[in-house]
């Protein structure tokens, strides 16, 4: 019989790895695939609460979820384009015209 | 051990093995392509969860859209040069610590959280049901997330395609 709490230490053990992804990888689709490691952990705890609570109101907010996720990649994938077109790089650490 | 405690085992030593090789290789392509089996093994939790409307959804937007998406992003972005970065981490060690301490932060607060659990005697497909309610009770976030899309659709496009402005500085 599954239990609740595998569902959830997996889906604490991916966010975790998804973590380390973002704070430590220098290109910029690598850490776009990090976030989206994340937000698949996240979806995971909320449809593993939702069946093992026998309320589907759970899955309606992932779906909404996988939505916002879909415009995210879209937007933030122009968004690395576009950045790469002006500074031929995709490397955040040699992407500092904010930073002094 | 009964099926679904070993078939979760299965998807999970999937989905977390290849989601450190995203995380961790060098490579950007293979990073690409195991987040792909990593989609593919949440996707089979999800089935194990009796989610059968978003396995399937999980199917379509991320592996089938998403994943696509960022296939077209490395390949618009590596320039050969870009692919091995010298030294492709930084921080090591502090994000280390912070995600290990996150991992066990969660972990601890999951399993002593004291959860009701419900148990369903019979199961159904969640297809009817989540129609129904999207057309009803969350009618207007359905919309609302229509229009999102259309938003994004739009911005992705003007920021992607090469503007006539002239940038001579």
């Amino acid at each position: 019989m599954l239990s609740l709490t595998w569902f959830l230490a997996l889906s604490a053990i991916l966010f975790a790895i998804g973590t380390i992804g973002v704070l430590t990888r220098k290109n910029a689709i690598v850490i776009f695939m990090s976030v989206e490691l994340m937000l698949n952990a996240v979806n995971l705890t909320l449809v593993a609460f939702s069946s093992f609570m026998g309320d589907i109101h759970g899955q309606i907010l992932v779906f909404f979820s996988l939505c916002v996720a879909a415009a995210e990649a879209a937007v933030g994938l122009a968004i690395v384009i576009a950045i790469f077109r002006n500074n031929l790089t995709v490397d955040i650490t040699k992407i500092k015209l904010l930073r002094w | 051990m009964d099926l679904a405690a070993i078939l979760f085992y299965v998807f999970a030593l999937v989905t977390i093995g290849s989601a450190a090789v995203v995380v961790f290789s060098r490579n950007i392509v293979h990073a690409a392509f195991s987040l792909m089996f990593t989609l593919m093994g949440v996707a089979a939790l999800y089935v194990l969860l009796y989610a059968d409307f978003l396995a399937a959804t999980q199917l379509l937007v991320y592996v089938g859209g998403i994943l696509i998406l960022i296939l077209f992003g490395v390949m618009l972005t590596s320039q050969g040069y870009t692919l091995n970065f010298r030294e492709a981490t930084v921080n090591v060690v502090p994000a280390g610590l912070l995600s290990v301490a996150a991992a066990i932060l969660l972990i601890y607060a999951f399993s002593t959280g004291g959860w009701v659990i419900t148990e369903v005697d019979e199961r159904t497909d969640t297809v009817y049901d989540l129609g129904m309610m999207l057309m009803t009770d969350y009618l207007l976030v359905f919309i609302v997330a229509g229009v999102l899309l259309l938003v994004a659709i739009i911005g992705a496009i003007v920021m992607s395609t090469r503007l006539s402005v002239n940038t001579e500085d």
